[in-house]
Order: structure tokens, then C-alpha cells, then sequence
């Protein structure tokens, strides 16, 4: 250690983190119904999760829901921007598929 | 790369317009000049600072920079160091004594008569070894941007590292501002500059955070520059690390060196080519992750579900043994001229074992390699991912000798290893994994185009080669990524 650092407090060191501050967002309530809402189903192109999308769609649909189903081009890279902005724009809520 | 200005860009004592010169009364050249100053200075402003005795020259304009403020600002390497400044600007300078460039930007003539026609000066006391770096964190450490973190001085500062989150499981050597400024020493690069934007967080990263984990990761300044070209790699969307990274598979970068910097830096192309004890094949890849961890926010248990993890996940990078190889090295196959350096960077898992002692034709040899690769993964996985072919050299021996060039090799391993689909489709041999029934072909590749590479490394004794397994290949997983390394 160097006298220079040596006069303060204790080590002084330079923060090797990307120093984000994160935004904090109030969730938004959950919707007592689904008559009537628009939902997204979000395929991350995994197999198999094209099954289980299946299966809640028509159960939403029981329910009265408009269900949109959308897809990723590939389940190893984070859903495109344009997608994101698109499923929040459609949709009151979205399922993602996304383990195997 | 001796990076000179790298943090010193910022000038903040500009100087006055006029003549300015820096000596130092320890320098025969320096006294040498002292009457061509003194006439300089009747003529015009003269300003002169003084590097180690205020006292000399015996001059009005003497200025004292004892404490080399101002030597450091101007970048001064060598006394006497004489600029010419106009409107606070310099518009020249010139170093040591040589009559014919004095005169030239002083626009005067029949300087020093009696002296020599030319001289060479000392070295300045601000670029005086560990002087320069005391320099650097007195007046140089305002070019570093990243927020401060004081320890408390009872904090033991290995245990505080620890407990910021900062550790990939092993100690860091604590980032000071002394330290990482000699770190940048090891790039022309502005600390400033934005090399990638890491995931999974997206966040973007300066050669000064580069070079903060590079410190913690233990590397040495001449180091950073590969460190730089591997997170640029690694952060292209067609290597994709966010992938890599969250990946349930076992794969993290595996960084191949090329080029002279290799030696340069002291890597390890040889015996233990993938194991302990070679400081850069063990700090640049450490450097690479933690680099990811903090500065992209990718730790394992939140983005990284790796099932197993592996070797790439705290650092797996080493350098190809290119001196004794029969074969062009792995940068050429990516288009990397000879003589520059790059890294290569492949998703891969841990080197996995292929042991042949017994052929001594490079067909038989061959398939033995193929019958080690049809089972990478699953005998029944095909075309989705690639694979490095660690070739050593006794093993290469064999293939030179008969005349096989590495294209030779690779069309023949990709010869060897097609299966039958009636093998390779779902429930055959009693397995159910396996490949749809519809596949439309009769015959399936293991591997796709171009997703055999081959690398020549390792010691000199043992009749072995080696296989890293891929991850996940093409544009829906990752693709190898080659970068020229930047000094």
C-alpha cells in the first residue's frame, strides 16, 4: 500500500461492478377475471413448452380469454425489443414457456 | 504497448504561449543548453521548469517542479524537453539537444555556437519507474470514472472482497487506484472507451472496468490487451455469452491465443496446456468471467442455471503451440493474417481425453478420433453442436509425416463420423433419446460444416489428443468468435 492510500481510512478501492441503480416498478394487480382479457403466451422456442402452451390456452379460453400466442426466435438469447414492446402493448398479462 | 497517455489525455495546466522548457540539473545535456535558453529567453517569453533543484538554470522564468505536477501533465519523457506554445496551445517540441530542430521551432538561427551539433537527454524524473506510477494516483487517478469504495480500517480487505460479491470463489487482489492505473499502462486505449455491452444486464463496459477485474483476477498490464479483444468476443451477439451463460449446459468461453503475443506474455502452449500453473492461461480467463459477474451481473444460481458448470465458467484460455505445429494455426482459419495476435473464443466444456499409443498411419489415428467424437453428448446427438480437436504433438507427427494437411484431417473426421438414421432416431438401441423419425435424410452428420476446429498444443511426450465439446451452434446458440488483439 502507498502512503497516498495509506492516509485514508482504510483501502480505497475503485468498484468493479457496471454501478447500475435499478429502476424500482409497482407491480400491477392481478386481474380478478379473465373474462374479457387479452393474454400472451410467450413460446421460447424450447421443445416441448409448445405443449404446454397448448394446454393453457385452451383453459384461458374457458375462461373467457382472448389468448395471442407469440414466439422467440431462439430460447438462448433474450426475447427481441420489438417483441417485448409488442406483447406489452397487446396484452394484459403474459405466460412465458420457459424451462424444459 | 507502453500505453504512455493512456491516462493522461487531460491536460490541466496548460502552459503559457511562448517557449516552455522542462530540465532537470542531474542531465550533462540539460547544463549543455542552459546558455541557449539564457539567449532564448532575452528574445522571447521563456518559461523553465525545474525537475529536481529550482535553483537551475539561474534564470527569472525558473519555475520549481520539484514535485513534477507539471512534467507529468506535459507528458515529458526526456530532458531537456523544449515546446513552443501558441495561444496556450503546442504547436511543437523538441527533445535532447539537436541545434537544427531548436532552431527550427524557435525560427531562430546560430543556436549554441560552440556546443555539438546534437545530443541525446536524460530521462525525465516523472517517468522515473515507480516514480511514474506514485505520479499517476497523485494527479492522474481523476481519469478513472468508477465510483470509490473505502474499506473501513478494520476491514480485513481479502474478507471485504469476498463479502461485496465481487469473488468468483477464489481470493482477488484488491483493486487500488494504483494498481489499476498500472494496468492500463498495458493498453494504448482510453479508459474510457467502451469495449462491449455485457450480459446478461446489458451494461456497458469501459477498458477501466476491464481493467479493475483484470486487476482482481491477477493479471499482469501486458495481459489487458487479450483480456480487452476476449469480453469484445465474447459480448457479439454471435458468440453469445447471455446464452452461454444461462445455459443449463455445462459450456463457458473457452479463450484460444494466437500470434506473438503469446510468447510476449509468457503463455502456456505445452505440457499441462489446460492446467494450473501458468499465471496469463489462468488470470485472462478469470478476468473474462469476472468481467461478466460484475460488470454484466451474471452469477450462478440467478442467470447462470449451468446443471454441472465447468472449467470455462472460472477460466479455461491457453495458446495454441504454433512454433512446432506442421499446420497453419486456428486465427487462420478464421481469416486472422500471420504475425497479429487474436484470441478465439468457443463454447465449450472441460478437455476430454482421446488416447491412441498404438497407430502410426494418420487413417487409423483418424478413426479412432471419430469413434471418441459420434459420442460427444449423446451417440445419438447430431449436427447442434461443435467441437475443438486438441491435437498433440506426437499425435500431429503422425499426421505430418504422411503428408496430411489440417484440411486433410478435418474432411476425413467429418467422413467418419456419419451415422445411419435407423442408429441414431428416437427409442433405437433401447434409448429414447435420439432424433425424430422424420428425419429426411438416410445417413446424419454428427458434426455440421466447418464445426470440427483444430488446435495444435500440449507437451511434447504422450500419445494423446483431446476433445472440447461445444455448446449449442449456429444463430439460435453460439458461434466461435475471433478478435485482432489491440495494443
Amino acid at each position: 500500500m502507498s502512503e497516498q492510500e495509506s492516509e485514508f481510512p482504510g483501502l480505497r478501492l475503485l468498484d468493479p461492478t457496471g454501478e447500475r441503480s435499478l429502476p424500482i416498478r409497482e407491480r400491477p394487480s392481478k386481474p380478478v377475471t379473465l373474462e374479457g382479457l387479452t393474454l400472451g403466451l410467450l413460446d421460447i422456442s424450447k421443445a416441448r413448452g409448445d405443449v404446454f402452451l397448448n394446454r393453457l390456452e385452451l383453459r384461458f379460453s374457458e375462461q373467457g380469454a382472448l389468448v395471442r400466442r407469440y414466439k422467440k426466435p431462439t430460447f438462448t438469447k433474450p426475447a427481441p425489443p420489438d417483441l417485448r414492446r409488442q406483447i406489452a402493448e397487446e396484452c394484459a398479462a403474459v405466460v412465458e414457456a420457459l424451462a424444459d | 504497448m507502453d500505453g504512455k497517455g493512456a491516462v493522461t489525455e487531460k491536460n490541466h495546466f496548460p502552459l503559457q504561449s511562448g517557449l516552455v522548457a522542462f530540465v532537470k540539473r542531474d542531465c550533462p545535456t540539460c547544463e549543455l543548453v542552459v546558455p541557449v535558453l539564457k539567449s532564448l529567453g532575452r528574445l522571447r517569453p521563456l518559461m523553465v521548469y525545474s525537475q529536481d533543484d529550482p535553483t537551475f538554470p539561474d534564470h527569472e522564468g525558473t519555475l520549481d517542479d520539484t514535485e513534477l505536477e507539471h512534467s507529468f501533465h506535459n507528458r515529458i519523457e526526456t530532458v531537456p524537453t523544449l515546446i513552443r506554445v501558441e495561444d496556450g496551445q503546442e504547436v511543437g517540441r523538441v527533445i535532447g539537444w539537436h541545434r537544427g530542430e531548436w532552431e527550427e521551432l524557435t525560427e531562430s538561427s546560430a543556436l549554441g555556437s560552440g556546443l555539438p551539433d546534437a545530443r541525446p537527454g536524460c530521462g525525465s524524473l516523472s517517468v522515473d519507474g515507480d516514480h511514474e506510477l506514485d505520479l499517476m494516483v497523485r494527479f492522474g487517478s481523476d481519469q478513472l470514472a468508477s465510483r470509490r469504495v473505502e474499506l473501513a480500517r478494520l476491514e480485513d480487505e481479502m474478507e471485504a472482497l469476498f463479502e461485496r460479491g465481487w469473488s468468483d470463489g477464489l481470493p482477488l487482489v484488491p483493486p487500488t487506484e494504483r494498481r489499476v492505473l498500472a494496468m492500463l499502462k498495458g493498453t494504448s486505449r482510453s479508459p474510457q472507451e467502451v469495449v462491449a455491452v455485457v450480459p446478461p444486464d446489458l451494461v456497458e463496459c469501459t477498458v477501466e472496468k476491464v481493467a479493475i477485474n483484470a486487476v482482481m483476477a491477477g493479471c499482469k498490464p501486458e495481459y489487458l490487451p487479450v483480456v480487452l479483444a476476449a469480453v469484445e468476443a465474447a459480448c457479439t451477439d454471435e458468440f453469445n455469452m447471455h446464452g452461454l451463460l444461462a445455459t443449463t449446459m455445462t459450456a463457458g468461453p473457452v479463450i484460444i491465443v494466437n500470434g506473438p503475443i503469446r510468447k510476449a506474455i509468457g503463455m502456456n502452449s505445452g505440457r499441462n496446456v489446460f492446467g494450473q500453473g501458468n499465471r496469463a492461461n489462468a488470470t485472462i480467463g478469470r478476468a473474462l468471467q469476472l468481467v461478466v459477474r460484475n460488470v454484466g451481473g451474471g452469477r450462478p444460481g440467478e442467470v447462470d442455471r449451468a446443471t454441472f458448470g465447468g472449467p470455462g465458467k472460472l477460466s479455461f484460455c491457453f495458446a495454441e503451440d504454433e512454433e512446432r505445429s506442421p499446420w497453419t494455426p486456428l486465427s487462420a482459419d478464421f481469416g486472422i493474417e500471420a504475425g497479429t495476435s487474436s484470441v478465439t473464443l468457443f463454447p465449450g466444456e472441460g478437455p476430454r481425453t482421446m488416447v491412441d499409443q498404438l497407430s502410426r498411419d494418420p487413417d487409423s489415428l483418424a478413426r479412432g478420433y471419430a469413434a471418441n467424437l459420434k459420442n460427444m453428448y449423446h451417440p445419438k446427438a447430431a449436427l447442434a453442436f461443435d467441437c475443438i480437436v486438441a491435437v498433440s504433438p506426437e499425435h500431429a507427427r503422425v499426421f505430418s509425416e504422411a503428408g496430411w494437411s489440417k484440411d486433410d484431417l478435418k474432411a476425413r473426421l467429418h467422413e467418419l463420423c456419419q451415422m445411419p438414421k435407423a442408429e441414431m432416431v428416437r427409442g433405437a438401441g433401447g434409448m429414447a433419446e435420439g432424433l425424430p423419425e422424420q428425419v429426411p435424410i438416410e445417413t446424419v452428420p454428427k458434426f455440421r460444416p466447418g464445426g470440427i476446429l483444430i488446435v495444435h498444443c500440449g507437451g511434447d511426450a504422450g500419445l494423446f489428443s483431446a476433445i472440447i465439446s461445444g455448446w449449442v451452434n449456429g444463430k439460435v446458440g453460439s458461434a466461435p468468435m475471433t478478435v485482432e488483439i489491440r495494443s
